[in-house]
């Protein structure tokens, strides 16, 4: 490891801050792919290797990536629910590793849900 | 590949006693088998703070808290929460009083009432990777300090601060560097700079903790002490009984100096400074800064007269600067933030004279009869009572608070009165206690406030060095006075003897050990008199703790034979047949207790 000067320590600050921030939980936007049985059954842990592959070559550095059981629609797993900061939730349905890769450059990276091979967006009311 | 998920293992002493490292490894194992090698990362970090809840871990980002796990809560933990995203709910926090989970920190009442400033990259960093301090930005204070300020404007920073002394003595740090500066120039002679890394008291675990969770703070602390003050050599005096954070410092230490920014031509600037780490040997007397800067030596550690300044001769002769490992560890976040910041948080102003209040935050090692023991960081001007039963958790077994003892052997116990007391340096005093390093020990109605003062003054006659003969013979007769009242031979002459006794230590003792050794028994006379009282007129004792002023009996009314006792008592002094009364033989009775733990029905009587 070479020796820095103060121009390489706030450039190697720079360049690791964002993964201390995802640690923390800090982020622009956060996928959830869902993992209940019938989503793993159904590929979704194929899903989640596309998903973070996408991440890695897109180089995105704030996005929390999360698992969390079955969302109650079985039929159409795999699924993942989108939610970028201060936009609705969208929640993708029958997806494939090529349908999610898809989903992080249009939407994550474009700014556009791809509503054909959503869903919905918003959630659904609970309580 | 980034990591989507990390697991972060506490490897805090506490915890590692717990068989927190094989847990890790043991979650690690569990990662691969299930395929999640290369989405879940797990790191070690340094003590997160809960320790009566140990071994614990955090998953981030969900931010989801697990507590007293086993390597047989693995398997679950890693399919159900890592897996499929479902957190566990029988492996959380549940609180003493409601038995119901608490996922997330944020809502754990004993973390979501902290101020984590010294104690900011606690559980979230790999203490042996300078690469995540960095990240957080780590050592950007230094690269300030070095490139954007002078000498005079750190100090003048540090001094707007108001950070004062964390390890007991409460003196303005900024006043305390600006004197070692000018004693250097004035003498042409190189200041040293040192860490005290002894931390002597009984029950504390603040610097320990620091240095095991972010030794890089406290590195980055020194670097731009050392800068301020001009010095090119600084050590750190470290207890022997730490060998984890030894370790981690060590490592470290190696990081920084590999990276340039430690040794010479720091940050490619032409300043030149590096730290030895030296061990101590097991004597609390080396934690006062002339016994620590004796022993760094190679002398014995004595003390010497305070009335040759240290920060003028000192460590060989030279000016020598020493600060706690905590008051370190908060340099470079002043820097970095700003003496207006840091000044945010605390009691009192401190604009003009850092002696006017208490700013900052400070960490205290809350242990005792308190529900949640553990390591805590708050900021001052907090009360006694937000810390006790919002943070603490309450006392367990539902028993009544009876007094805080603060700051270690020198320090002292606050009644139930004092409970909405802000902790700050000059109340705390004011009240006949001091905030010390840190360590804050709770008592409850079972504890004997006569026996904690004769804890404390028989510690501090092992810990006596022995050189200045008030403070030798001082404690070893006020140690027999008070062992005589526990075992119901005090007089009523004792008391006043006692004061007396008290009165030529504080006045006369060569060191603060001795000068503040009569605190403990001035603090517990002066709020729990009657406790004495009834160990020396009536030889009872209260709470049930000194065994020879105790005893045990059967309650033949009562007692319905069923035999408990028997088979809890260790030494056979209780006889009977089985659905008979028992009987308990007071000859053959230790006052161990064991059985009134032991009786569900109330027999066993303590008087």
């Amino acid at each position: 490891m070479p020796r820095l000067t103060i121009d390489d320590l706030k450039q190697l600050r720079d360049r690791t801050a964002s993964t201390l921030a995802l640690r923390a939980g800090v982020s622009r936007a956060r996928v959830t792919v869902h993992m209940g049985t019938c989503g793993i059954a159904a590929g979704a842990r194929d899903v989640m290797a596309a998903l973070l592959a996408a991440i890695e070559q897109q180089g995105l550095t704030d996005v929390v990536v999360t698992t969390s059981g079955c969302a109650g629609l079985c039929s159409r797993e795999p699924m993942a629910t989108v939610e970028v900061r201060s936009e609705a939730p969208v929640k993708y349905v029958n997806l494939t590793p090529e349908k999610m890769a898809q989903v992080v450059r249009q939407h994550i990276v474009g700014g556009n849900a791809v509503m054909d091979i959503a869903l919905a967006a918003g959630c659904e009311t609970t309580g | 590949m980034a990591f989507r998920s990390h697991v972060l293992v506490c490897a805090g002493t506490g915890c590692v006693s717990c068989g927190s490292f094989d847990l890790g490894s043991a979650i690690e194992r569990e990662i691969a088998r299930k395929g999640l090698a290369a989405e879940v990362q797990v790191l070690r970090t340094g003590c997160q703070g809960f320790c009566a809840a140990g071994p614990v871990l955090i998953v981030q980002p969900d931010e989801v808290f697990y507590c007293g796990l086993k390597t047989s809560d693995v398997a679950v933990l890693v399919e159900e929460h890592l897996l499929k995203g479902r957190p566990v709910a029988k492996l959380m926090y549940k609180p003493a009083a409601t038995h119901a989970p608490i996922p997330t920190l944020s809502q754990i009442p004993f973390f979501a009432k902290q101020r984590l400033v010294v104690l900011r990259n606690r559980g979230l960093i790999d203490p042996e990777q300078i690469g995540d301090y960095v990240a957080r930005d780590g050592y950007l204070a230094l690269a300030k300090a070095l490139s954007e300020m002078t000498a005079e404007q750190i100090l003048q920073e540090i001094k707007l601060s108001g950070l004062r002394g964390r390890g007991g003595g409460g003196f303005p740090a900024g006043i305390k560097w600006a004197t070692c500066r000018q004693a250097a120039i004035h003498r042409g002679v190189d200041p040293v700079i040192v860490c005290n890394a002894d931390e002597g008291d009984p029950g504390a675990f603040m610097d320990r903790s620091i240095i095991e969770s972010d030794p890089h703070a406290v590195i980055e602390g020194m670097v731009i002490g050392a800068r301020a003050i001009g010095a090119k050599q600084g050590f750190v005096y470290i207890r022997h009984e730490y060998p984890i954070a030894r370790e981690r410092l060590a490592k470290a230490l190696d990081q920084a100096r590999e990276y340039g920014l430690l040794g010479t031509g720091i940050l490619g600037t032409a300043f030149d400074f590096d730290i030895g780490v030296v061990q101590g040997a097991g004597a609390f007397v080396c934690g006062e800064s002339t016994a620590l800067m004796a022993s760094l030596e190679g002398k014995v550690g004595e003390p010497r007269a305070k009335y040759i300044h240290t920060v003028e001769y000192g460590y060989k002769n030279q000016p020598t600067n020493l600060n706690n490992v905590e008051t370190w560890a908060n340099v470079p976040l002043i820097i970095h933030r700003g003496a207006a910041w840091f000044t945010s948080m605390g009691t009192g102003d401190v604009s003009d004279n850092p002696w006017n209040g208490s700013s900052g935050t400070k960490v205290f090692s809350l242990v005792g009869k308190v529900n949640n023991t553990g390591l805590i960081e708050v900021p001052m001007g907090i009360s006694l009572r937000e810390i006790i039963f919002d943070i603490g958790g309450g006392i367990p077994n539902n028993r009544k608070f009876k007094a805080v003892q603060t700051g270690g052997p020198s320090g002292g116990c606050l009644p139930e009165t004092h409970l909405d007391m802000p902790v700050d340096f000059d109340s705390l005093t004011a009240a006949g206690s001091m905030m010390g390093s840190g360590g804050m020990i709770v008592m409850d109605d079972q504890t004997c406030m006569v026996d904690v003062a004769r804890y404390f003054i028989s510690f501090l006659t092992e810990e006596s060095c022995g050189k200045c003969t008030p403070c030798r013979e001082g404690l070893r007769c006020s140690l027999d006075v008070l062992t005589r009242i526990t075992e119901g031979k005090g007089e009523e002459a004792d008391l006043a003897l006692l004061d007396e006794m008290g009165g030529v230590m504080q006045d006369t003792c060569l060191c603060a050990l001795g000068t503040s050794a009569p605190n403990p028994v001035v603090s517990t006379v002066r709020y729990f008199r009657d406790e004495y009282v009834a160990h020396i007129r009536d030889h009872t004792c209260p709470a049930g703790v000194c065994k020879a002023l105790i005893t045990y009996s059967i309650d033949q009314a009562t007692c319905d034979g069923c035999h408990a006792c028997v088979t809890a008592c260790p030494n056979g002094a209780i006889t009977g047949q089985v659905k008979y009364p028992h009987l308990l033989d007071q000859g053959l009775c230790i006052k161990c207790g064991a059985c009134l733990d032991a009786c569900k029905r109330d027999a066993v009587l303590r008087a």
